[in-house]
């Protein structure tokens, strides 16, 4: 193998890796907004709101490498590909590092009041994001668009689950309007998530595309 | 392949250079005002495919072609063609520009003047009309008494591709035509390609696979004298369908 193409291979793994550390990070900051709101931990929210800083500078770093390595290696067809796949793939997860923020910014507004209700719902989407986030990182190490496609299957559980936790929060607020103010950050809650969602298959999206050249979309 | 019109095609062609098999059975349709341009690592036969197309191989001994190339569907490769009107409909530019040792304006009249054309005016026309076309004019419009030899190696091609067109031609073969250019001088001639395009089909081989990527609409990569793969650039350079293509210009070898 050339010299040249040895680097442009190095390029990609390196930034492969740092896509898995950010999706790491980016995991992490979704999965502690539940601890975060189930015990009103404003520390925790707080710690949350300054992790998507982290985030985003590793978004940047990510990009300018990306964008480096396609003026330097002008690479073709399956790198080309790949080098467009990760830079989209990390839109996207920094998408969902802002979401999280502001997941734990509504949970500041209502964390010195007791919750309205025990959460269900909302952790249970939050548990279901993450393990398609997982499963959307794996699938882009491997290169496997099947796995890819699966996971963004699973998008229709969460809008399942956002449409029960606004039902039952509409009615809270309708029998008891002073319901309203707890209620509304945890509607917006669920809002957000959602959108995690659809960025998470957002990367599976990319993940095919990386694998076959073909763009799909798949958040139906 | 493509729902454009073929300006010329070739039907299961092979060339033997004597024992030696240069192109296998290549099957393949020229679309008609576009760029097409021909890929493929050293030795493919690629500027042997491109030779074919104005009979440029009946000049190397020993040459034989099997299989058919058309041009606006009526064959080639016959007895009754006259090479040299085929020639003039389809013209070349090499790799090293190969101006006359004669004035500017004499290498553009050069052709014209062969084909019976005397009239000083009429000439003085074809001259800076083809000049203008190969965006050549403004830079030597008061050179045209000089030595084309003096002229930069970037005007010298131009000068090349001037000469071409003063004989009116339907296709242009460019067998790595920017080789010997700088940068510069390589994205004029690609300008000029694009320009070109509009009144003619023209077929490039290159070595530079971001050439071709930049400048043609179709590519055709070759390996060892088999077609592999032809499609629109955009597609075989994003998403090729064959593993050869895409390790080939991926750089994984070649």
């Amino acid at each position: 193998m050339s010299a040249v193409r040895r680097t442009l291979e190095a390029d990609i793994k390196e930034l492969e890796e740092m896509v898995l550390q950010m999706g790491s990070k980016v995991r992490e900051s979704l999965r502690l907004t539940v601890k975060a709101l189930k015990e009103r931990d404003k520390d925790l929210m707080n710690w949350i709101i300054k992790n998507d800083d982290v985030i985003d500078e590793l978004a940047r770093q990510i990009d300018q490498k990306a964008v480096a390595t396609i003026a330097t290696q002008q690479p073709m067809a399956g790198d080309l590909r790949v080098l467009i796949g990760i830079i989209r793939t990390i839109t996207d997860l920094e998408r969902i590092g802002d979401l999280s923020e502001s997941v734990a910014k509504e949970g500041l507004k209502i964390a010195d009041q007791p919750l309205l209700k025990p959460l269900i719902d909302i952790p249970r989407m939050v548990e279901i994001i993450n393990g398609m986030l997982e499963d959307a990182l794996q699938a882009f190490m491997l290169r496997d668009a099947n796995r890819a496609e699966k996971m963004c299957l699973r998008d229709d559980e969460i809008d399942g689950l956002r449409d029960q936790v606004q039902r039952e929060l509409l009615t809270y607020m309708i029998e008891d309007p002073k319901t309203i103010t707890r209620a509304t950050p945890l509607l917006v809650i669920s809002l957000f998530l959602e959108r995690a969602g659809d960025h998470t298959t957002n990367i599976g999206e990319h993940v095919i595309y990386m694998v076959t050249g073909e763009v799909k979309d798949l958040n139906i | 392949m493509t729902s454009i019109a073929a300006k010329m095609r070739t039907e299961s062609v092979s060339l033997f250079y004597g024992k030696n098999q240069a192109l296998k059975q290549v099957t393949l349709s020229i679309p008609r005002n576009q760029i097409t341009a021909i890929i493929g690592p050293s030795g493919c036969g690629k500027s042997s495919f491109l030779r074919l197309f104005n009979r440029m191989n009946d000049l190397i001994p020993s040459t034989k072609v099997e299989g058919q190339v058309y041009l606006e569907e009526q064959p080639i490769y016959n007895a009754r063609i006259d090479v040299v009107e085929l020639r003039k409909k389809v013209g070349m530019v090499f790799q090293k520009p190969n101006p006359f040792p004669m004035s500017v304006f004499d290498n553009v009249a050069y052709g014209p003047r062969v084909h019976g054309i005397k009239d000083r005016v009429h000439l003085e026309e074809i001259v800076e009309r083809c000049l203008k076309q190969a965006a050549l004019w403004d830079e030597i419009k008061d050179k045209l008494k000089t030595s084309a030899l003096s002229l930069s190696g970037g005007q010298q091609q131009r000068l090349c591709i001037a000469r071409v067109l003063a004989v009116e031609p339907e296709v242009i073969l460019l067998d790595e035509p920017c080789s010997s250019l700088d940068p510069i001088s390589t994205m004029r001639i690609e300008d000029l390609m694009q320009e070109l395009k509009r009144g003619y089909t023209l077929i490039i081989v290159t070595h530079n696979m971001q050439q071709a990527a930049r400048a043609s609409d179709f590519t055709a990569f070759l390996l060892a004298g088999e077609l592999i793969e032809f499609g629109p650039t955009k597609e075989l350079f994003t998403a090729p369908r064959d593993s050869r293509t895409e390790g080939y210009i991926t750089g994984r070898w070649g």
